[in-house]
């Protein structure tokens, strides 16, 4: 130790720590120089930039989804509203720890495993810092839990929400279709500005028809959050333009009495004022709760109807192809009157069967099963409507031939599709030797003609089509385009004008004479139904076979399994002598027409004429 | 009138007391009014970085009362007892460095509070006082500049405890402690060719260190602060907030409790290591001006007490105190504002944090105990 004093050097410290005292002050200026130049460099420099960017962190423009249009019907009964209902949602962006947050809130409230998985698929297509839903139709309790619990829930956001509801979903199932959550297919179609906060989109049927017209318009706002999300106050606001309100022709009283009278059988029932085309009735059955759809059905829910042997999900009046069969008979009539093939007074012998010239297949008359005879010696138009005689058509047919039939059907609206205001119609066909080339590849026959005339066959309507042209035979010949759309927010649509289906008048009033009777007449075929109306009907059955029956072969209904039963068709339109409602019913394998079906339309029309609005009009 | 002149000479009298007051307990007194000056712009701004609670503000104050207590206390001991006292205050603190290892409270991952009796403390900030002391002790009973040997001793006197502290871990305090051991090491005339040797190494063996000594979190701060840009709402949200904060402050900044960032909750950690991005946001580039001339001002009063200093004991000692602290200003300044990896350095008196304040006060008051015995013996 002494030593080393002896050889310190205080002189040579103090001068060596002098030169580094110089050092460091160098080097510490140097650094004050870099410190300070950083900081010009922020706040003066790249002070705009900046500012820019603080301004974008506090500032969120928030999208303010359009309500959605209400729908009512014709007499102002919601069909179609929102309702608040309050959603669960994550930005994902802001949750530091996604397992944990969702763990948390599956403590807290039911968060199915189905709910967890489509909220994955949902936060996979989705704009950065846009808030994933993962619980729907919060209830109060679960707010109150959820505000509780926020401080431990970064990220977690609860949203009100207006969400379609159908208070008559089951009713209207098939006439509005339904609103559903904008899928990831739709997000690229739909117009991204438009749509942004908007969550649902019509997904089928009027509702999406009318999508943009039921959507409204985006607004903005302009809001300053915290970093967590939260809202602290408004700065700036365009309010979103609300979607227009529909007003339906359709009427709801009587729309429930014709899905009343279908009684859960499988069919449909289209009905139309045949003085401006618009749709009265619009029923499929069965339905099913467009409810379910809305915030996504679950696959529990979704197989059960998509498997249920009952097709509810078929809308069956748009989209049902069926053999009109006897509801042909008059179309076909007429146009054998403008044709000049036959007149009034016409008549041939039916001995219950019709040979074609040359062959030897016998086409029967539905009455050889029944009493073993035909309609009689000389059965003219009239009674061969009334009774629905088949051998009448077949020759009437026979000597129209195919093309000129196809020709005369066509303006009534068969075997295209008719535009309605709806999604997923179809056509149809209206057969012909040109179609069946096409469609087929092959030549027409002439036994095809015969069971053209008896509406067999190739010949397939909707029960749409088959409104349609009642009500063109009902206003005499007015072919007016079938539309649900009345009013929009309160204001009438303008009615297009109608095409003209040109014939006669007296062959007009033939065809009605006899349509009156088969109602009312002795030997009408519904004249069961008819009795007791306080207003005169016109109508024509149908019986449309599901499978072929055998030549000669006997066959009794009750043995067929249900499914092979033939379908039950009915027509009609009322008053007669001024005819303010057409309709068509179906009835699936319901057997006979003027059994099953015309009752329906019989329901259909009384409710519909007992209405206020209707008598107050006639 | 008569009054008046009557009254000079017991004025400048009280002048002379005053000084002797000041002389007569040891204080600096440049030193203590910048420290005050500091004192009070630092909770004006903890205020508005705290989400004004009032009780942080009032809970900083307190540790102020006990820092300067301790700075008054530090300041009455001769440096004999300070160059006796150093190697027992050097062995203490790393027996409380170890300590942490086995019973350290942890938070954020980290082992680095020591809880005695309710009192919690970190031993490493009390590290940052003692390493200096120490190099201090053991070079100034050595020949200067030192030789080969007393730097490898050094060397190892410094890196012990950076190396404990590395476990906790906290990489920022452990080069803050090495650094303040190195520069008294420099201050007592290590030679220019050992310093380039060693960076030599220093820069061969940064791949090697990169590979297998820093942790996983500690490499991911260095490529966020490479490019914040890359993750941005993962480990760059900090930096980019912070910058944000600071540049959005422009030079008159948007006034004192209005910084959307910090009052908004955006910018992370605003009441501890971040604070200098509130005030940069609140008081502008002005504001930032002011801190640094205070900061600058105090380390120049400090080095001047070195330069001034009689031995090279307190020479080396008042020097190392004085360039630690403006190179704590320096990384914290330069972490908040993107130059820097974001090491978790407090800005020295401004940051909220007990532990730290006590002891840069406690430093403070060595300063004050070499630059008044200085005076003595001039006297």
């Amino acid at each position: 130790m002494a030593s080393v004093v002896a050889l310190k050097d205080p002189y040579l410290e103090s001068r060596i720590y002098g030169a580094r005292t110089v050092v460091v002050l160098g080097l510490v200026i140097v650094l004050m120089g870099v410190l300070l130049a950083r900081y010009f460099s922020l706040q003066v420099r790249q002070y705009a930039e900046y500012r820019t960017e603080s301004d974008r962190n506090r500032v969120q423009l928030q999208s303010l989804p359009p309500k959605r249009g209400l729908i009512f019907d014709r007499n102002g009964v919601l069909l179609a509203e929102n309702r608040p209902s309050y959603v669960l949602s994550l930005v994902i962006e802001r949750v530091p720890d996604l397992e944990q947050t969702l763990g948390l809130l599956r403590e807290l409230m039911p968060v199915s495993d189905a709910d967890l998985e489509k909220f994955k698929t949902r936060s996979r297509y989705r704009r950065p810092y846009d808030a994933v839903p993962l619980h729907f139709r919060l209830s109060e309790a679960e707010r109150a839990l959820l505000a509780v619990n926020r401080y431990r829930l970064p990220g977690v956001v609860v949203d009100a929400q207006l969400v379609r509801h159908y208070p008559n979903g089951e009713l209207f199932s098939h006439a509005l279709g339904y609103v559903g959550r904008i899928n990831e297919e739709e997000q690229s179609r739909l117009d991204e500005v438009d749509y942004r906060g908007t969550n649902h989109v019509g997904k089928i049927g009027l509702e999406k028809y009318y999508e943009s017209e039921l959507h409204g318009e985006v607004g903005y706002q302009n809001v300053e959050t915290n970093a967590l999300g939260r809202v602290l106050r408004v700065l700036e606001r365009t309010d979103p333009v609300p979607g227009i309100d529909l007003t339906l022709s359709l009427d709801s009283r009587v729309q429930q009495a014709a899905y009343a009278a279908l009684d859960g059988r499988r069919g449909a029932v289209v009905a139309i004022d045949p003085n401006n085309g618009e749709l009265l009735v619009l029923v499929s059955t069965p339905g099913f709760d467009t409810n379910l759809f809305v915030n996504g059905i679950s696959s529990v829910d979704f197989s059960g109807l998509r498997e249920s042997s009952d097709l509810p999900l078929f809308n069956r009046a748009v989209q049902g192809q069926y053999p009109p069969g006897s509801t042909i008979k008059p179309i076909i009539g007429l146009a054998g009157l403008e044709y000049g093939l036959i007149d009034a007074e016409t008549t041939i012998p039916d001995p219950g069967w019709y040979i074609l010239p040359g062959e030897e297949r016998r086409f029967r008359d539905w009455t050889l099963r029944v009493r073993g005879t035909g309609h009689g010696k000389a059965v003219d138009l009239h009674q061969a409507i009334e009774e629905s005689c088949d051998v009448y058509f077949y020759d009437l047919a026979h000597r129209m031939g195919i093309d000129r039939m196809h020709d005369f059907s066509a303006p009534f609206g068969l075997g295209r599709v008719s535009g309605l205001d709806t999604t997923h119609e179809r056509r149809g066909i209206l057969p012909s030797s040109a179609w069946k080339r096409r469609a087929r590849g092959e030549v027409w026959y002439p036994g095809e003609t015969l069971n053209a005339g008896i509406g067999q066959g190739h010949m397939l309507t909707t029960p749409l089509q088959l409104a349609v042209a009642t009500s063109v035979i009902a206003s005499r010949g007015l072919q007016y385009k079938p539309h649900l759309l009345q009013a929009i927010n309160g204001v009438p649509v303008e009615v297009p004008a109608a095409g003209i289906v040109a014939a006669e008048d007296a062959n007009w009033e033939i065809i009605h004479e006899a349509m009156h009777a088969v109602l009312h007449g002795k030997r009408g075929s519904a004249r069961a139904v008819g009795r007791g109306s306080t207003y005169a009907m016109a109508g024509k059955s149908g019986t449309a076979q599901v499978i072929g029956i055998a030549q000669d072969a006997e066959y009794d209904a009750e043995e067929l399994q249900e499914r092979h039963r033939d379908h039950g068709l009915f027509v009609a339109f009322a008053p007669y002598e001024d005819p303010q409602i057409a309709v068509a019913v179906v009835v699936e394998n319901g057997g006979g027409g003027s059994t099953v079906a015309a009752p329906i339309a019989r329901e259909v029309i009384e409710r519909y004429l007992s209405t206020a609005e209707v008598s107050g009009r006639g | 009138m008569g009054d008046y002149v009557r009254q000079m000479p017991s004025a400048s009298a009280d002048l002379a007391r005053r000084q002797s007051i000041a002389e007569r307990f040891h204080i600096d007194l440049p030193l203590l009014l910048l420290l005050i000056a500091l004192t009070l712009y630092g909770l004006v701004v903890l205020y508005s970085a705290s989400g004004q609670r009032i009780g942080a503000v009032v809970r900083q104050a307190q540790y102020f009362v006990i820092a300067y207590g301790v700075m008054l206390t530090a300041a009455q001991f001769s440096l004999q007892r300070y160059q006796r006292w150093t190697p027992y205050l050097y062995l203490c603190g790393l027996g409380l460095l170890t300590a942490v290892l086995f019973f350290g409270a942890g938070a954020k991952g980290a082992q680095r509070w020591l809880s005695i009796g309710g009192f919690r403390f970190q031993p490493s900030e009390l590290m940052k006082l003692a390493v200096p002391l120490m190099l201090a002790w053991f070079l100034a009973s050595r020949v200067l500049p030192p030789r080969f040997w007393h730097i490898l001793v050094s060397l190892a006197l410094l890196a012990l405890p950076a190396a404990l502290v590395v476990r906790q871990p906290d990489l920022g305090t452990a080069l803050l402690i090495a650094s303040s051991g190195l520069i008294v090491l420099f201050m007592a005339g290590i030679s220019w060719r050992f310093i380039f040797g060693a960076a030599m190494v220093a820069v061969l063996s940064a791949w090697p260190a990169w590979v297998y000594l820093l942790r996983d979190y500690q490499r991911q701060r260095i490529l966020t602060l490479l490019n914040p840009e890359s993750d941005k709402l993962g480990t760059g949200w900090n930096i980019i907030q912070s910058k944000t904060a600071i540049g959005s402050g422009g030079w008159s900044g948007k006034g004192w409790l209005n910084g959307t960032q910090s009052q908004l909750d955006f910018l992370p950690e605003s009441h501890t290591d971040f604070i200098i991005a509130v005030l940069a946001e609140e008081f502008g580039l002005r504001g930032v001006l002011l801190l640094l001339s205070l900061y600058l001002l105090i380390f120049v009063r400090g080095f001047w007490i070195g330069m001034h200093a009689q031995d090279s004991f307190s020479r080396l000692v008042a020097a190392g105190l004085a360039l630690t602290f403006f190179i704590y200003v320096f990384v914290n300044m330069g972490m908040v504002s993107g130059l820097l990896p974001v090491v978790g350095v407090p800005l020295p008196l401004v940051s909220a944090g007990g532990t730290s304040i006590v002891t840069l006060m406690a430093g403070f008051g060595v300063l004050m105990a070499i630059s008044t015995e200085r005076r003595l013996v001039v006297q």
